[in-house]
């Protein structure tokens, strides 16, 4: 058990370091660490123009996409490699942002399910962040239960005619092409009546509204099609093999390795700290002491299972699904966190107003994020799902919409 | 980076895994339970003559001097089947006393025997309810003649010697000393535990002859370290009883039916082994944390001793008490193993103190790096 580089990962980490200590946004450096929670927000600067200036940066000296091959905008790093650049690229990485969707996922999609024509000419662009990606699956009435999207692509003349909403699409205010699901048979049981497409957010009928948040910040849309033509070029894999596609996707989601999940751990504490300094007798509080070590142990539990995921990946496994932990259990101690700082302020807990709030604000935004933290990317009932299916091996739930065609499914109309 | 054990290791658990299964059944288990032995002698034996016992200590006093890893997977093992041996006392605390605090001279008298298992050393620190306070210690020597009651002593019921902390007439803070528990002056009281796989003991000491192992201020250096250190082995010992009642509750989950379906179908079920998972894999992680910091000596171990213990307290308790719920009312019969899983991480959960002393440790370690962080 050791926490040091192999001498080639070493080589690799000083490389790495060198290039940003060279070319990293340095001036960027403290708001992006003082950042708060949500959507990123940098005194003065426009954030999209600091992310597109960094990534077509990168981009330039092939770091856009690090793990891609080379021939698709990357730089054929290995696994390692690959969390090594996101440790030495620390707080800079926030500025990738609007890109993470489609490095993350559509990226990785296309890869997958592309001709070799289609990734040349799109994966370069959406590495460097020229071209920006979103993803276009939950639906109002389809969100954990994915396969039952009733987004309709219906066949026309070689092309694809679509029509339907889709929700919670980050940044498709800013993307220019958006990868999406849709219904091409409602006459089959659903996960078999799905086909994957890649749409151009500029073509007529594409319409993108913002959602207010419960938080009220903007991160995400709504996506409306109307009668939207698709040709059949852009179709990704076999008509009716969408669900097969987008597992491809949902596998790529980005892996807490290496950074690690944000706990709040850190900012409590160190607000606690501080508080002491002043003369507060906050740390000498039982409660307060226990809550605190609670959470660190957690805090220190995430950050080895992330150190004993990077050992296995070190080794050539795959990240399976005991990745799942990472979100499950930041997601929580967040909202735990926060709730329990805004009791130590008292009174002035409710307090949100940056100016007046305790520590700016930063447990009043927390609090208010904190509910979404435990819903994106998988609810933390899907989340347990899938720990307790694929990797305790307990049976699936009982499904009874499982072999009924789409269209007979029942739902709450019908219940009279 | 490399947070995971080595071929070697992973061999000699998968040896100790074996035998284990083989050598210590819930049946063995339950004959100490419900007997009269205090421990496993035959086990005792073999741990001993496969070297076991001395992986941790050095060549020249009769162990293999392996190291702190291989004990860790020892542990593991030694908690996944309930081992009703005194391992803990005597090899985790014992035999780090003699090994960090005792003279070369004391260290070859003791380590070859508690190495080869002939002799049984324990350590003995609570002396009435409350959370044992280092600086509030009754037991006093004067002279070389210790006086004072011990009470919830592991394994003091047998063992043949304890390291005792006590007050020594000139010196602040917890001094350590050698205690014949064989010797005159020392009453021992089997104790019975809410676990009577393991033996306890309650020692009335009056004026007994002792040996100084570390005194004063080097006294509690020590003692906080062989605590940090057992911590950590301890927190393995709790990984493998938590990982093990998650398992036997997976098990269930799967075989019992009920309303025309296996129990582990509901996401009431699913949901609650999810999290006991969830515990286990926080728990191991940071025992592995804690055993690189144990192995390399690193300055963060008090850190990674209170993780470890901590997540490692918290994850047996969740899984041996879920895994009574998962089995029902089976769960809650005597000829069911659950209550031997829910009785052991209840006893460990208060050995080397409770949550309490640890979130302290915690806590403390924690603001002494941000403060040298500071500056």
């Amino acid at each position: 058990m050791d926490f040091d580089d192999s001498p080639a990962d070493a080589e690799f980490r000083a490389v790495a370091r060198s290039w940003l200590d060279a070319n990293a946004p340095k001036e960027l450096e403290s708001s992006l660490r003082h950042a708060g929670f949500g959507e990123l927000v940098l005194d003065g600067t426009d954030v999209l123009t600091a992310s597109r200036h960094w990534q077509q940066r990168k981009a330039a000296a092939g770091w856009a996409c690090p793990h891609w091959p080379r021939e698709y905008g990357g730089r054929g790093l290995t696994p390692i490699e690959q969390v090594i650049w996101q440790q030495e690229e620390g707080v800079y990485g926030r500025l990738a942002a609007p890109f993470i969707v489609g490095h993350g996922m559509c990226g990785p999609t296309l890869m997958s399910h592309a001709g070799e024509e289609d990734r040349r000419r799109y994966l370069p662009p959406l590495a460097s962040g020229e071209e920006i990606w979103c993803q276009l699956f939950s639906e109002p009435g389809a969100g954990s239960d994915l396969a039952g999207i009733s987004t309709r692509a219906s066949a026309d003349a070689g092309a694809w005619v679509v029509n339907g909403q889709k929700v919670w699409t980050s940044f498709a205010h800013l993307s220019d092409f958006g990868l999406l699901l849709a219904r091409t048979d409602p006459a089959v049981p659903k996960h078999r009546g799905l086909t994957m497409f890649f749409v151009d957010m500029h073509a007529p009928g594409v319409e993108v509204r913002p959602i207010k948040q419960a938080n009220g910040q903007h991160g995400f849309n709504e996506v409306f099609f109307s009668d939207v033509r698709i040709p059949d070029r852009q179709r990704l894999g076999p008509v009716g093999n969408g669900w097969h596609v987008a597992l491809t996707t949902l596998m790529n989601e980005r892996l807490a390795i290496g950074s690690g999940m944000p706990t709040g751990f850190e900012e409590i504490f160190n607000w606690c700290c501080s508080l002491a300094q002043s003369g507060a007798k906050v740390l000498d509080d039982r409660a307060v002491r226990t809550r605190l070590a609670t959470w660190a142990a957690r805090r220190s539990g995430l950050k080895y299972t992330a150190a004993r995921a990077i050992t296995a990946l070190s080794r050539g496994a795959t990240p399976g699904p005991e990745n799942s932990v990472g979100k499950l259990v930041a997601g929580s101690t967040m909202q735990e966190v926060a709730e329990f700082a805004l009791s130590l302020a008292g009174p002035l807990g409710v307090v949100s107003d940056p100016r007046a709030a305790v520590d700016g604000g930063r447990f009043q935004s927390m609090l208010l994020r904190a509910p979404a933290t435990r819903l994106e990317g998988g609810t933390d009932e899907i989340l347990r799902n899938i720990i307790a299916e694929r990797v305790l091996g307990l049976p699936p739930d009982i499904r009874l919409d499982k072999d009924i065609p789409f269209n007979r499914i029942p739902s709450r109309g019908d219940a009279g | 980076m490399n947070l995971e054990f080595s071929a070697e290791q992973q061999s000699l658990r998968d040896a100790a895994r074996r035998l284990l299964a083989d050598r210590c059944t819930p049946e063995m288990v339950r004959r100490i339970l419900d007997g009269t032995d205090r421990y496993d002698r035959g086990l005792w034996r073999e741990l001993a003559e496969l070297g076991y016992l001395g992986v941790a200590i050095p060549e020249e006093f009769g162990g293999s001097g392996a190291g702190y890893l291989e004990l860790c997977v020892i542990a593991e093992e030694l908690g996944r089947v309930l081992a009703p041996v005194p391992v803990s006392s005597s090899t985790y605390l014992a035999a780090e006393f003699l090994k960090i605090g005792g003279s070369a001279g004391q260290q070859a008298a003791y380590l070859p025997k508690l190495a080869s298992g002939a002799l049984i050393g324990t350590f003995a620190l609570a002396e009435r309810a409350g959370e044992p306070n280092w600086q509030l210690l009754r037991a006093r020597v004067e002279g070389d003649r210790l006086t004072g009651t011990k009470t919830v002593v592991a394994d003091g019921d047998t063992a043949d010697f304890a390291v005792v902390a006590a007050r020594a007439a000139d010196a602040p803070g917890p001094s350590l000393y050698l205690l014949d528990l064989h010797g005159a002056g020392v009453v021992r009281r089997p104790l019975t535990t809410i676990d009577p796989s393991r033996g306890y003991a309650e020692l009335t000491i009056h004026s007994a002859p002792v040996e100084p192992l570390a005194l004063g201020e080097v006294g509690g250096r020590v003692l906080r370290r062989v605590l940090d250190g057992a911590a950590v082995l301890m927190a393995f010992e709790q990984l493998g009883g938590a990982e093990r009642a998650l398992e036997l509750a997976c098990a269930y989950a799967k075989e019992r039916w009920a309303f025309g379906r296996p129990i582990g179908s509901n996401q009431a079920i699913k949901h609650m082994l999810a999290d006991m998972y969830v515990s286990v894999t926080l728990a191991r992680s940071n025992a592995y944390f804690g055993a690189w910091a144990l192995s390399t000596g690193a300055d963060a171990l008090g850190e990674a001793a209170a993780c470890a213990r901590i997540s490692a307290t918290q994850a047996f308790q969740h899984c041996a008490r879920n895994n009574t719920q998962v089995h029902g009312g089976s769960g809650f019969t005597w000829a069911v193993d659950c209550h031997l899983y829910y009785r052991r991480s209840n006893l460990l959960a208060l050995a080397l103190g409770g949550l309490a002393p640890w979130e302290d440790r915690l806590i403390d370690e924690l603001q002494r790096s941000a403060a040298s962080q500071r500056g």
